[in-house]
């Protein structure tokens, strides 16, 4: 009974959806005030209806409902409840359902957020969003119905896939979804300025804390899977440039060339139709990714649920969207004006390169990861492109992007001077070139690219010291305050781009120090063995059986110690689960902020001896740290005063029914 | 115009994607179609003593067939070889790869041995000297000892009617290293 | 639970410790001789596991990775150099196995694409930016005098409201 509760919650979410498309978009195009005023309820009715279909379906979940056949192929009895929960969108139907919950809720999100707005303008982008979820509801009711019975039902279910059963995995995939799905909002304003001809400053404005947001939690999505990869394979990689990995990274570095070029379109008006651009490619990469993992057309290791038959849906579901969107973007865009004027030498000129080489390195991805079916539909033959093909084409791309990175915040807006700012930048050049030649000696063996990696690194903090403190100096008003008081009295947006860039720079000090000073050992170790490695010694004090909720263990016991001194236990596993009998490894990491000792457990080799992994990672927790802090600083941008005040001063002026978008509009314009 | 451009390349990217959605991503053609097939000298399974070559073959259109008693998938071929025989249109060797002696005897006792001999590859050199990633495999080995057709994966009815048997006639008659007709090549493409 | 067994653990191996180390001794490396392991796994990481679904013949324990790990051993024993190795490796599974894909006229596209295209971008960009300073150049020169009192008054204004 409850499975057709949620089947007809879902059919009326579609009916919604609808309506909520159809009319609000005619209404706005037509000027009918009455039609466009059934947005924003539409959003919620939609949201409310697809909740309750979510809702139905993890009830099946958690009551163990095998006459659904999804249940059955993806939960099992046993199955701990926080699983259960989670493997609604272990599998296909469910992850499709969970990924239309999440529009609903952007959706609702931007008819809540957004009372400031111009009628017009919301209904467009609600309505536009109301055409994507019609989309995804006829992808999932007519292939992909997550509520089709089972008859007769099963006894017991396929059980969720062993990989899938683990913490970061629970929440890796509805992060990812969140930022995919919120790419659609910043598509949908750029679609809704399309379709209304207004395409203005204050457009970039509204859409820009939009795609930040989205754009956060694409940071953590993708960061969190890369953590999981990184514990849970065994080997403690944490990046291999799989086609399903490649379908996330695509949408990220175009969406951080929006959040840049935002910049200048919100700042200085330009680049309008380039912007606009981005937004609409942004969401069609997130589609394409989707299109990329479900239908099967790449072998991936991540290659669950694929059916080309679903693959053709799919596709032409791309077709409508993206051809669509283009379509009207090759139609309106010649009319976008030009916006404010600047010299070659300025800072809206370094954003733009930074978007070049942003969209040039998504384009090597994309190549990259489309090739092999390039060739092979032409009959061309076979081949693989794997990481040492991306190793070698991305990183002559990242690295003037990060020399960018550390220039274009020194540059003024409309003009700036190469040379003034090779002065202003010279001691953290001066930085960056010492440290790339003494730290590689301090950790022992030199190496052209740690050298590099060392200079890039501190190229980016010092660049960012450098900057804060000019503009601390340029504000010397409370100069009695602390230091640190002072640097958070700066504005928000400003310490956000900051802490987003020394992100990158803790990214990229974890990435060198991890590829060039790991040590690695795989040993034969019997009980009181012992192997030492940066400092460390590990004693091997044999393995234990154990038994899990829902899989069987043979957990080793490694004694770690320093100068004699016991520093931690660890107890990797190798598990076999019970119903899919898949032999797992489970990794056991003492994480630090300089170093990651990380064990795990081979196979037994003879009387009591094992294979054991010891690997010593120096700065490996600074790759998520590094992607931690980028998040944080997008949020910070969005938590700017700017955007609060601006919010509410047009509030007030909404009520007064006066139009002070258009002061500030005009000269915009001019 | 310059706006058409990211619709225009869309529409390549579909077009890829379209055909790519009616490919199989993960089958691996062999690079031996159309060189001789290695050589080799291995031990027979019946009789341990005796041993057979490839070149034993030369003159004669037949099939080489890659298998074991732990794969699956070689029990789904398995009564479609013995028919084969049977009918004694060409002879088919086997490879028994990486196998235990005993299990295999079993094996052909038990469902029938449809190789007028099979050669043992113990430790899998010779699967490795073929390119052999899955097993079942086949290939179809011309007069002058060249490969002229790889299936991979259990060799199903339809392919056999369609593509190994024409071929095999039209390689039988054959004088020379002469090319394959149309028809063959489509219904083996 | 977990909880308990995990702090029993603990004690135990303080326990351990305690005792005389006196089974302690160094443990083996799994490989025979590391070195030749180190040079079969950088080759190993460059060949696709054809039965995985990607994955390098090194990160597989599949037992076609691991048979054509054993065969790169013992080509890199017999002093084959890498290049001859992975010949050996794409004679007899082709292109595909190579994760690093040859160059050659169908590949000319995927390894010079990415540095045309950022030819392509740059140029594009140059142009554009040469191209608007000429078409905004008269028409955006300067504020008038009046349109500048505007601007600032209209600053005033707004800066005032966001004080309220």
């Amino acid at each position: 009974m409850i499975p057709e509760i949620g089947n007809f919650a879902l059919i009326l979410a579609l009916c919604v959806a609808l309506v909520q498309g159809v009319v609000s978009i005619a209404g706005a195009q037509l000027g009918i005030r009455s039609w466009m005023e059934l947005a924003r309820p539409s959003a919620l009715a939609f949201f409310v209806f697809i909740g309750v279909s979510y809702g139905c379906l993890t009830y099946a979940f958690v009551t163990n409902d095998f006459s659904v056949k999804y249940v059955v192929s993806v939960s099992n009895s046993m199955l701990p409840l926080q699983y259960q929960i989670a493997a609604v969108w272990g599998g296909h139907e469910g992850s499709l359902l969970l990924w239309a919950l999440l529009l609903g809720g952007w959706t609702l999100a931007v008819a809540h957020y957004s009372r400031n707005l111009p009628l017009e303008m919301v209904s467009r982008v609600i309505g536009v969003m109301g055409l994507i979820s019609v989309g995804f509801l006829l992808f999932t009711l007519f292939t992909s119905n997550p509520f089709d019975r089972l008859l007769p039902a099963a006894l017991d279910g396929r059980d969720l896939n062993p990989l899938l059963q683990d913490p970061g995995l629970i929440i890796h995939p509805p992060l990812l979804y969140i930022g995919y799905v919120g790419f659609s909002v910043a598509f949908a304003f750029a679609i809704a300025a399309l379709l209304g001809g207004h395409m203005d400053a204050t457009w970039a404005r509204w859409s820009r804390p939009w795609t930040t947001v989205a754009w956060v939690f694409l940071t953590l999505g993708i960061s969190l899977g890369s953590w999981w990869a990184y514990y849970e394979l065994g080997w403690g990689g944490w990046w291999f440039w799989d086609p399903v990995e490649n379908a996330s990274f695509l949408p990220w570095l175009v969406g951080t060339a929006l959040v840049h070029s935002l910049a200048v379109t919100e700042k200085r008006g330009g680049f309008k139709n380039w912007t606009v651009l981005l937004a609409i490619l942004a969401f069609s990469l997130s589609l394409l990714g989707t299109f990329l993992v479900r239908s099967g057309v790449l072998t991936s290791v991540h290659a669950f649920a694929t059916d080309p038959e679903r693959g053709v849906f799919i596709l032409g579901f791309l077709v409508v969207v993206i051809g669509s969107s283009l379509a009207l973007y090759a139609w309106r865009a010649p009319k976008v004006g030009m916006g404010g004027r600047f010299q070659l030498v300025s800072r809206e000129t370094f954003l733009l390169t930074n978007n070049v080489l942003l969209v040039v390195a998504c384009g090597a991805v994309l190549l990259g990861t489309l090739y092999p079916l390039l060739l092979d539909s032409l009959g061309l033959g076979k081949i693989s492109v794997g990481p040492p093909y991306f190793d070698s084409v991305f990183l002559p791309l990242m690295v003037p992007l990060i020399f960018l990175m550390g220039v274009g915040p020194m540059a003024r807006w409309k003009q700036a001077s190469i040379p003034d700012i090779a002065d202003r930048l010279r001691w953290a050049g001066a930085v960056s070139i010492v440290m790339a030649l003494i730290l590689p000696f301090v950790m022992g063996r030199w190496s052209a690219l740690a050298s590099l990696g060392f200079a890039l690194t501190f190229w980016v903090f010092a660049s960012s010291v450098v900057n804060i403190r000019e503009r601390m100096a340029a504000t010397r008003k409370n100069s009695k305050a602390g230091l640190l008081a002072r640097i958070f009295s700066l504005p928000r947006s400003y310490l956000g781009m900051h802490a987003a860039h020394i992100g990158v720079g803790v990214f990229i000090m974890g990435v060198t120090m991890v590829q060039t000073y790991e040590v690695e050992k795989d040993m034969r170790m019997e009980i009181g063995d012992t192997v030492t490695m940066g400092g460390y010694t590990f004693r091997f004090d044999g393995v234990t059986q154990i038994e899990g909720p829902n899989y069987n263990a043979s957990r080793g016991q490694i004694l770690v110690s320093q100068d004699g001194k016991p520093v931690t236990v660890l107890f990797p596993e190798k598990r076999t689960y019970l119903v899919q009998t898949m032999p797992m490894t489970e990794a056991a990491i003492d994480t630090g902020l300089f170093r990651d000792l990380y064990v795990s457990l081979g196979e037994p080799v003879s009387n009591g001896a094992w294979s054991v992994r010891v690997y010593y990672k120096p700065f490996v927790s600074w790759i998520w740290a590094g992607t931690a802090i980028m998040a944080l600083g997008g949020l910070l941008a969005v938590s700017d005063r700017r955007y609060r005040i601006a919010a509410r001063s047009r509030r007030k002026e909404a009520k007064l029914k006066t139009a002070v978008g258009g002061a500030s509009l005009a000269t915009e314009e001019k | 115009m310059r706006f058409l451009l990211p619709l225009g390349l869309f529409t390549v990217i579909v077009g890829f994607l379209w055909v790519g959605l009616s490919l199989n991503p993960s089958e691996v053609p062999s690079p031996f179609i159309g060189k001789p097939a290695p050589d080799f000298t291995l031990q027979q399974l019946h009789d341990p003593q005796k041993t057979f070559s490839n070149k034993d073959m030369l003159g004669k259109v037949w099939m080489f067939n890659v298998w074991a008693s732990w794969c699956v998938a070689c029990r789904q071929e398995h009564p479609l070889l013995v028919q084969l025989s049977r009918a004694q249109l060409f002879p088919v060797v086997g490879l028994n790869y990486k196998d235990e002696r005993e299990n295999a005897l079993h094996w052909l006792r038990e469902d029938g041995d449809p190789y007028v001999l099979s050669v043992v590859d113990k430790k899998g050199n010779i699967g490795i000297d073929y390119g052999v990633y899955g097993v079942p495999e086949s290939f179809v080995i011309d007069k002058l000892g060249v490969i002229r057709h790889k299936v991979i994966g259990p060799l199903g009815p339809a392919e056999l009617q369609d593509c190994v048997i024409p071929l095999v006639r039209e390689l039988e008659k054959a004088t020379a290293e002469s090319p394959i007709s149309d028809e063959v090549k489509k219904a083996c493409a | 639970m977990r909880l308990m067994s995990s702090l029993s653990a603990v004690f135990a191996a303080v326990l351990l410790l305690q005792v005389p180390l006196l089974a302690a001794k160094e443990a083996v490396p799994m490989a025979k001789d590391p070195v030749l392991e180190k040079i079969v796994n950088e080759i190993a990481d460059e060949l696709r596991c054809l039965v995985c679904q990607n994955q390098t013949i090194a990160d597989s324990d599949a037992d076609l990775a691991v048979d054509l790990k054993s065969q790169v051993r013992d080509m890199v024993r017999e002093g084959k150099t890498q290049d001859e190795i992975i010949d050996y490796m794409v004679q007899r599974y082709g292109d595909f196995i190579r994760y690093r894909p040859p160059m050659k006229a169908s590949t000319y596209l995927l390894w010079v694409g990415p540095f045309l295209l950022l030819f392509v971008g740059l140029t594009v960009l140059i142009l554009n930016l040469r191209k608007r300073r000429l078409l905004t150049g008269e028409q955006d020169a300067a504020l008038s005098p009046e349109e500048s009192d505007r601007l600032t008054q209209l600053l005033k204004t707004e800066k005032e409201k966001n004080k309220s």
